[in-house]
């Protein structure tokens, strides 16, 4: 072995003022991009026909607000999500976990979901209005078909990965069909599942904002359309701004619902 | 005592008389045109500590899942006694690594086999309280896997097969990820809980040394295909304590005797290795 003097080695120059740097920037970089937006709209660098001022977006938007106009267009879109959500997940979790289990089963519906997956879920909006027509239901399908196939997909890669051990521990220890998916397939695929889940609704949420653009009454999409239709352009940032809003809601409440049913995931 | 003077246990020719917990006859398991096991046959007493050991791939695995019925013999038969009526299940594995299911806590863990069979939970809260508090996890029912190290993982596999109060146990290299500390722990609380309830074992290890600490009688097998080379019984008297055993010379000459019948098989399952490495 050969002597070999070391340099103690040199703590980062406080770690913690770096995080609280970095916590600091990722504010005040969207808040500087507002006010270059502001002053660019006011000194007329931009065109506000496009771009208007971020002040007369959050007027507008207060307006709305107090017209009760912006909460009943949001509440249309958020009972569609909550419906699609549910009327796409179920079937979804119960098929792919099934898939999962039962290889005859893939047999069968593999082929069916590997010819459908690829078509644009928007192009089927017509052949959706068509069927469903122009109420609920149809903006409520195409919320429940973008939810539905990552979390159909994802639900039977997650059983397919559970390591295989863990189903024969279940077969040794005499757990039935029923034991069998709830306390192994289920909760053994459950975190690939929540990322499949994820993807479903922030899909959904693409898929929403399209459907509503077509042959609806209220909604953020229907807002944003008609913004367009009457050349009112802080109602669409409106809109935009409303469903940035709920994407980011989606994420943060997605990620708590993760933390609480995944206890015993390590991160 | 010194170590050397271990009393020998008379070696119980009855014991052949009374009907084996398990009677394994010309058992033979083929996956494609390789041969796991090749017409195993033998007898295992009801309460008997049995060891079997093998090179890697010799079928040992193979054979205890056959018993756990986690995979079917082409050919042979198995039999496992169980009285009339008994509503207890036949048999518990204790699987090699990690087997415990990571989204349970350590007492759902403990509590699944009795769960799954619908046993009353009052009975269920007994039963796996005992095993917990003997297995040192009693503080620990509420804790996940991941919070807990690889030896007090294994030992909640162990709390799970004893709690699920089976006719046999079935054991597959249950302390082979272990080190070799907490090897000896486990080894040692294994035979501490055993000792109580004089369980019927089938024990797999690829090291002679837990085969002669544990067993009653060593089956040493031979390099794939998988057949029975000879039997060794382990007359040491029990409780045995392992440390004081590791300085007695009996244990010498038994982990020499298995060594000198393993070694030959060990070579050839290298060989046999090294073929199947050299083809293109």
């Amino acid at each position: 072995m050969t002597a070999e003097t070391v340099a103690p080695a040199r703590r980062e120059p406080s770690e913690l003022s770096l995080r609280d740097r970095d916590r600091i920037l990722s504010i005040a970089s969207p808040i500087g991009l507002l006010l270059v937006w502001e002053i660019a709209a006011r000194s007329g660098l931009v065109d506000v026909r496009f771009f208007p001022a971020p002040s007369s977006i959050l007027a507008f938007l207060w307006d709305l607000l107090l017209s009760g106009d912006l909460w009943m267009h949001t509440w249309a879109s958020l009972q569609r999500l909550f419906w699609g959500i549910l009327f796409g997940g179920i079937p979804a979790l119960v098929l792919g976990i099934t898939m999962g289990l039962s290889r005859t089963l893939r047999a069968i519906i593999d082929p069916l979901i590997a010819a459908t997956y690829p078509i644009p879920k928007s192009s089927i909006l017509p052949l959706v209005l068509l069927i469903f027509g122009l109420g609920e239901s149809s903006k409520i399908f195409m919320v429940a078909i973008g939810v539905f196939f990552p979390l159909v997909i994802n639900a039977t890669t997650g059983v397919r990965e559970i390591n295989k051990i863990y189903l024969d521990v279940g077969r040794n220890y005499k757990a039935d069909r029923w034991n069998t998916f709830w306390t192994i397939a289920l909760p053994g695929a459950l975190p690939v599942i929540m990322t499949g889940f994820k993807l479903g609704v922030g899909i959904g949420l693409i898929l929403i904002a399209i459907a509503e653009m077509n042959g609806a009454k209220s909604g953020l999409g229907f807002l944003i359309w008609s913004a367009w239709e009457t050349f009112a352009v802080e109602q669409m940032y409106a809109g935009l701004f409303m469903f940035a809003l709920i994407g980011f809601i989606f994420t943060v409440l997605l990620n708590e619902l993760e933390r609480i049913i995944i206890p015993w995931k390590t991160t | 005592m010194s170590p050397g003077a271990i009393p020998l246990r008379p070696i119980d020719s009855a014991a052949a008389a009374v009907r084996p917990a398990i009677r394994i006859r010309d058992l033979t398991k083929t996956f494609g045109g390789l041969t796991a096991v090749d017409r195993v046959s033998l007898d295992i007493a009801p309460g008997e500590f049995f060891m079997i050991v093998g090179p890697s791939g010799c079928g040992k695995t193979t054979l205890l899942r056959i018993l756990a019925g986690l995979e079917t013999a082409t050919s042979g038969s198995i039999e496992i006694d169980v009285p009339a009526g008994s509503s207890r299940p036949d048999n518990s594995m204790v699987f090699q690594g990690d087997s415990i299911f990571p989204w349970m806590t350590v007492w759902q863990n403990a509590s699944y086999g009795l769960r799954m069979r619908k046993v009353p939970a009052a009975q269920i809260k007994d039963v796996v309280g005992y095993y917990l508090d003997r297995t040192g996890l009693g503080r620990f029912a509420n804790y996940y896997p991941h919070q807990l190290s690889g030896g007090m993982r294994q030992r909640v596999a162990i709390a799970r097969a004893f709690a699920n109060d089976p006719h046999i146990l079935l054991m597959d290299e249950p302390f082979s990820a272990l080190d070799a500390q907490n090897k000896l722990l486990l080894q040692e609380e294994l035979l501490h809980i055993w000792e109580e309830h004089k369980k019927t074992v089938v024990f797999i290890t690829h090291s002679v040394d837990e085969a002669v600490l544990l067993g009653d009688r060593v089956m040493v097998m031979t390099a794939q295909p998988g057949r029975l080379k000879q039997f060794v019984p382990i007359a040491l008297e029990r409780p045995r304590d392992i440390m004081e055993l590791q300085g007695a010379p009996e244990y010498g000459e038994l982990v020499h005797r298995i060594w000198s019948s393993l070694r030959d098989e060990v070579q050839r399952a290298r060989e046999l290795e090294e073929k199947i490495g050299d083809k293109p």
